[in-house]
């Protein structure tokens, strides 16, 4: 993948991806506007998040322990994964166990960031993906492009397309007669899931919290896919970043309220599920209704979350509830998509998360901050309040500051110039010289523009410059004492 | 009241005219204006680049050169919010306490124009003249750093004669961003392109903003395209009178045109 800006403009040069993400986003960005609307406490919603997110990551070893104190009590089996090699290695290995050759999984974008598709692949084991949007990712051979509408980039056409295509090589194919209507893609996925839920025993998951307290997981999603991913299968394996906890049952209420609203524009999502270990016989209204799984396993990974929580300007990005919120209000993101970032967390919160988490040793991952014009709309809309313009900004300067200052860098040169220049006293004089040199070098009559200048081919590409007037304004203040000696060209 | 102009680098070579309009309209309205020598970049550029190192000695300068004067008034709505949002991390880096002391002290008493005029001198019909059509841009920093909401719009609709028309889509970024233009080109481009045709869908003949950087790119765009309409910072417009009018200048080839001669 090309850093940032190459994949950026290829990106933009599709312009029916252009034209589904410019209509996908701005219906979600006004559903969501009407909802949030409608709360005369969201902002103080926002600030109790923020500030149990913040309590949470200081505590972050005590609320882990009492996390997994809890849920092994309710008889889960918590396993610890400082990295995802070793997350992948514990559910391949867990999933072998159960003699599965094939998993069910739920919409889960911590598996999609440590590559346990690939991993369990490689173990011999196939990973079907049940989430409507995600099963379309898949079956396109695609990676997501959004953290919760994965397929936001493609529209019903193409996806009758990729249902006709590929469904078979996956399972039951698609049924003839199948049209772009939504119901009639509804229904084919839900026969070829159907068929894949009456057969697997082992389900992956993620999870979008984890309740110290109580050991619980909860996940929330639109379509119930998840709901019977965490029932039906015998063995559930959920793959959980450290950054989920939450301290106590009584927290949900909060998240719930600010993530259905954030994330899809809906009042409350559809199905929110929530499991404590393992079924027990006896629990629920008939005791020989196996309604859960006999062995539930949670993989706490790290994978560079200890290091984004050790960095005290940049921690905050671990609050995030991945509602996407940031991207569907994101100019960049709603014109280039998520596959320009080249991460599996795009957008603003991308911009930020991926390089923190992976490091800024790539080309690609130091241009992740730079895919920004910091609007600051991302912030507005966050309902966890992460400043990411100035997450941006911290991790630009890290950018910075660990390049070598020899030999310096073309970039460097013009930032040392430009400092000199306008960064002395009395840049009375710099405007005059400016315009002389740029009247000297112009040739044309007074509506000439300049011309472009080596370095800055990006600007003139699409965009004209008018030469400098010829007198700068603290010129005029000196030569006519702040316009009360002389008339001059006041404007 | 005794205001300090406070200009900027950008402005004081590329669009003197906006400075100078602020003089004209801060004397009509019976305040005394000074330029206090000495005062350089704020050092956006470089912050917003990852240069912080570079803009902390222009922290300090600012300070110096602000510290004496009760009322600051920025040309510029992101110069504003550089030296309020970001001057506080420059003294962090620095380590300095006094550094902060200073930036949060000089930041509470800096403004952009539309904040000065409705908040601190309670004005909001500055008796200004413009009888043309003109669509607003809230930028991004003065809408979301600076937060300054409506002001604007409220002083552009008691101007005599103009035209306010609504731009489709106003609070999405008009893609400048500063070196995201020259980094990002083409993304900041499409975003340009966007912010260009929602002007033009108003039929406005003049689009106005509190920030001549986004402007130049904005104008920049519409020259390229031999847009009909003019880039205007909003102090011209308030600038603007019965006895001494200014005209749109027409369709435009470059951004910084003077249309005619005034004293003011
Ligand atoms: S950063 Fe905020 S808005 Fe973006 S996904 Fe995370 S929680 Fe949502």
């Amino acid at each position: 993948m090309p850093p940032f800006p190459e994949a950026a403009a290829h990106a933009l040069r599709d312009s029916q991806q252009r034209h589904n993400l410019h209509k996908a986003t701005r219906t979600i960005r006004a559903k969501r506007d009407a909802l949030v609307a409608e709360r005369d406490d969201w902002e103080q919603l926002r600030l109790s998040a923020e500030a149990i997110k913040n309590r949470t990551l200081a505590h972050l070893d005590e609320y882990l322990l009492q996390f997994e104190e809890a849920a092994t009590a309710a008889g889960a089996t918590v396993h610890w994964a400082p990295e995802a090699e070793s997350a992948n290695r514990i559910v391949a290995g867990l999933a072998i166990d159960a003699g599965a050759d094939e998993v069910v999984k739920a919409k889960s974008m911590t598996t999609e960031e440590i590559g346990l598709d690939r991993a369990l692949a490689a173990a011999g084991v196939d990973a079907f993906e049940t989430d409507l949007a995600a099963l379309i990712v898949q079956l396109a051979g695609d990676v997501p492009s959004h953290i919760v509408v994965p397929a936001i980039h493609r529209n019903r056409a193409e996806i009758r397309q990729i249902f006709e295509q590929n469904m078979g090589a996956f399972g039951r194919p698609a049924p003839d007669g199948m049209t772009d209507d939504p119901a009639s893609l509804a229904a084919a996925a839900r026969a070829h899931l159907r068929e894949k839920f009456l057969r697997s025993d082992v389900a992956v998951t993620g999870a979008n919290f984890a309740v110290a307290e109580t050991g619980t997981l909860m996940l929330v999603e639109s379509e119930g896919n998840g709901r019977m991913c965490v029932t039906m299968p015998k063995t559930l394996i959920s793959v959980v970043g450290i950054e989920k906890i939450i301290p106590t049952w009584r927290d949900t209420e909060v998240f719930l309220q600010l993530l259905a609203r954030s994330a899809t524009g809906e009042r409350m999502n559809p199905y929110t599920s929530t499991w404590t270990g393992v079924h027990r016989a006896g629990s629920g209204s008939g005791a020989s209704v196996i309604d859960g799984p006999e062995q539930v396993h949670i993989v706490l990974l790290d994978e560079g979350r200890t290091d984004v929580l050790a960095d005290p300007a940049g921690r905050s990005a671990l609050r995030c509830i991945r509602c996407a919120a940031c991207l569907n209000v994101c100019p960049v993101y709603s014109r280039t998509g998520g596959h320009a970032y080249g991460s599996v967390y795009p957008g603003p919160i991308g911009a930020v998360l991926t390089p923190q988490l992976r490091g800024l040793r790539s080309e690609q991952d130091r241009n992740l901050p730079y895919a920004s014009s910091l609007c600051g709309a991302c912030f507005d809309a966050c309902p966890v309040r992460i400043p990411i313009p100035h997450l941006l900004t911290h991790l630009r300067a890290e950018v910075v500051d660990d390049e070598p200052a020899f030999p310096p860098s073309p970039e460097r040169v013009a930032m040392k110039a430009a400092s000199a220049m306008f960064g002395r006293p009395a840049a009375m004089g710099l405007g005059e010289r400016l315009a002389g040199l740029a009247h000297k070098v112009i040739r044309g009559g007074p509506d000439a523009t300049v011309p472009s200048v080596p370095g800055l081919a990006g600007w003139f590409g699409s965009r004209d410059v008018a030469v400098p007037p010829a007198e700068s304004f603290s010129n005029w203040w000196s030569r006519t004492d702040g316009g009360t000696r002389e008339s001059g060209d006041g404007r | 009241m005794r205001i300090a102009l406070f200009i900027a680098c950008f402005n004081d070579v590329m669009y003197p005219r906006t400075g100078k309009a602020m003089v004209r309209l801060l004397r009509r309205l019976g305040h005394e204006v000074v330029f206090p020598r000495g005062q350089t970049c704020c050092g956006q550029m470089h912050f917003n680049t990852g240069y912080q190192d570079d803009c902390i000695p222009l922290a300090e300068h600012f300070c110096d050169v602000f510290d004496d004067y009760d009322v600051v008034l920025a040309a510029s709505g992101s110069c504003a919010s550089m030296v309020k949002e970001y001057y506080p991390t420059l003294a962090d880096r620095a380590g300095s306490q006094r550094l902060h002391r200073r930036v949060d002290a000089v930041g509470a008493r800096l403004y952009e124009l539309s904040e000065l005029l409705v908040d601190v001198l309670g004005v909001t019909d500055t008796g200004s003249y413009f009888p043309h059509r003109v669509t607003y841009h809230p930028t991004c920093h003065t809408l979301r750093m600076l937060r300054i909401g409506d002001r604007p719009t409220l002083l552009l609709r008691n101007v005599e004669g103009i035209e306010l028309a609504e731009l489709p889509e106003a609070d999405e970024c008009c893609g400048f961003g500063g070196t995201f233009a020259i980094k990002n080109a083409d993304t900041s481009t499409a975003m340009g392109s966007d912010k260009v045709a929602n002007a033009m869908r108003t039929g406005a003949e003049v689009i106005t903003a509190a920030d001549n950087s986004c402007l130049m790119h904005i104008g920049g765009m519409m020259s390229r395209g031999r847009s009909p309409m003019r880039p205007l910072h909003y102090a011209e417009i308030l600038a603007s009178t019965r006895a001494d009018p200014l005209g749109t200048g027409g369709p435009v080839r470059a951004v910084d045109r003077p249309t005619r001669e005034f004293a003011p």
